[in-house]
């Protein structure tokens, strides 16, 4: 039954691609939380009013972060490919795709960082100051948990992204069930590859999607 | 204990400057229950938001339990701000963080080891009247709840001055109440100094031993509430004086009174902080031959005792009427006033 469906499909290499599109994906996600959360903690406090008030270095960090989020991701693999290869060593593979992943989706996730963080009371905020409390603890103790919901849901709308990024990364050599759909199903007119490896990425991405959303509900306590 | 002397706080926005506190001078005595009141607008939260510095004073000094904080340093005053406690109208609670956890934060930011933390947390639930509420969130509390809980935050770390910006203008009567019983209560408990700001008049009434009333940035008028209420000076003050004792029309009925009760005499009762003899009426009754009987009248109970004025009539023989008001005047503090003499 399975053979007559699909009798292209080797389980060894749709295991392997699925594998490696988990390992990019989960790889960059870490990435783009921990520089995410950096810009948009900068463009928070660097903001008019904000604890670090800085016009100039605000307008810089909003305009790398723009730059960064107008340029068309499948471009910018190949615009790093110098840079890639000086961090990597290599232009191929799962880890060479995670420079330009990261780089791609950071300054996205950056944005939805300093909006959640905007939602946080300001009162809140005002009262840990009138408790004499620290930059440092405003931010880990207040702001950040504060907004976690937030966080999260954003972090999931960027994980799905990431998702499609790392298929786009795949068709230029980055491995994962893009590339093997690419390769292995388009180039040889093997539509069943294709098919499957849609149907896998549609589930990963519900996957995430569930698991940002459980989270998400789980730690609200509004 | 407080001392403000020439503190001023200037907004500068893109075409014109704004005073919201101008030179404003006072002295604030260890203890006390000090009240400013003002409508929105009038500068007083601007004011109590300066006595912590969260606003930036333009001009001035504040002086706290002799500690000049207008010229702490940034770090020395983050320092000085763990013994400042504040309240505030919206409560400011982490949402997510237990009532617990809440009351814990300002002991974290102290540096304060996690077992005495422990301790000093259940001791303060207990102080507050939250028992049982420790592991709630704040979404799970009424707005009586989340002030106590905002309470015993704002007394974690032992503060000397309590800073209260409107702390019960977004809860019911009922809940105001309860939660100024709990100000006296810490008040006279700890000791500690509270300066309050609010809208609402009787709030002063309840609690206050001072009140400074608040208009354009500067204070009008001040001093001990009762003196405050007897004679109100400005006419904002009248305002607010009104707000609780009525408009002070309390004569147009008069004519009326005397009119429809044609026997006995007709006396003003004036209560001013009356506190020693609580039982004047009852007592006067079976002191004398007289039989009294109240027309009308609004007696309101402030921190020092009973203030307002009561209309009665007295019947009897016209020589114990007379023994009667003699022993009103020279015996308690309440001033009397004969509105109609049987002879």
């Amino acid at each position: 039954m399975w053979n007559s469906l699909f009798p292209n499909i080797d389980m060894q290499d749709l295991w392997v691609a699925t594998y490696e599109t988990f390992y990019m994906t989960i790889l960059a996600l870490i990435g783009t939380f921990i520089f995410g959360i950096l810009l948009g903690l900068l463009l928070y406090l660097t903001m008019d009013g904000g604890i670090w008030q800085n016009k100039v270095l605000n307008m810089i960090v909003a305009s790398i972060v723009n730059i960064f989020r107008a340029i068309p991701f499948i471009i910018l693999i190949l615009l790093l490919f110098p840079f890639t290869d000086f961090l990597i060593g290599t232009i191929r593979g799962p880890n060479a795709a995670l420079p330009a992943l990261i780089i791609g989706s950071a300054p996205f996730y950056g944005r939805l960082v300093e909006i959640a963080l905007k939602e946080v009371d300001k009162g809140v905020i005002e009262a840990a100051k009138a408790m004499g409390a620290k930059t440092k603890t405003i931010i880990f103790k207040v702001l950040l948990p504060e907004s976690m919901p937030a966080l999260v849901s954003g972090i999931t709308v960027t994980a799905i992204n990431l998702i499609g990024y790392t298929a786009m990364a795949g068709v230029i050599g980055a491995g994962g069930l893009g590339n093997y759909a690419y390769f292995f199903g388009f180039q040889r007119r093997e539509f069943d590859v294709v098919f499957v490896c849609t149907v896998l990425i549609v589930l990963i991405v519900f996957l995430f999607q569930f698991i940002g959303d459980y989270i998400s509900n789980k730690i609200d306590k509004r | 204990m407080i001392s403000i002397e020439g503190l001023k706080k200037v907004f500068t926005t893109t075409n014109n400057q704004i005073t919201a506190v101008d030179d404003l001078t006072l002295d604030i005595k260890e203890g006390d229950i000090f009240g400013v009141i003002g409508y929105s607008g009038a500068g007083k939260s601007t004011f109590v938001r300066l006595l912590n510095r969260l606003e930036e004073p333009s001009a001035g000094k504040i002086v706290i339990d002799g500690q000049e904080l207008t010229a702490l340093s940034t770090n020395q005053l983050r320092i000085t701000r763990q013994e400042i406690g504040m309240i505030f109208q919206d409560f400011n609670l982490l949402w997510s963080r237990t009532v617990k956890e809440n009351i814990a934060f300002p002991l974290e930011i102290a540096g304060v080891a996690k077992r005495e933390r422990e301790d000093r947390v259940l001791e303060l639930i207990e102080l507050v009247g939250l028992a049982g509420r420790e592991n709630a969130y704040p979404s799970q509390l009424s707005g009586g709840q989340k002030q106590r809980v905002g309470i015993a935050r704002a007394l974690a770390n032992r503060p000397k001055v309590l800073l209260c910006d409107e702390a019960t203008s977004a809860l019911d009567p009922e809940t105001t109440n309860a939660i100024l019983d709990l100000l006296v209560d810490i008040n006279a408990k700890l000791g500690l100094t509270i300066i309050l700001i609010t809208h609402e008049m009787h709030v002063i009434r309840k609690i206050c031993k001072q009140v400074a009333v608040m208009e354009a940035g500067k204070i009008v008028e001040q001093g001990n509430v009762r003196d405050v209420f007897m004679h109100p000076q400005q006419r904002i003050t009248k305002k607010f004086v009104e707000q609780v004792m009525g408009t002070g029309n309390e004569h147009d009925g008069v004519e009326e009174l005397i009119n429809t009760y044609d026997s006995g005499n007709i006396i003003r009762l004036h209560f001013v902080g009356e506190t020693a003899n609580q039982a004047i009426i009852s007592r006067t009754a079976k002191l004398f031959n007289i039989d009294i009987n109240i027309l009308q009248g609004k007696i309101t109970q402030m921190q020092q005792g009973a203030y307002g004025t009561l209309f009665v009539q007295i019947d009897g023989e016209p020589k114990e009427i007379a023994r009667v008001i003699n022993h009103l005047r020279d015996e308690t503090s309440v001033e009397v006033e004969v509105l109609r003499d049987v002879e």
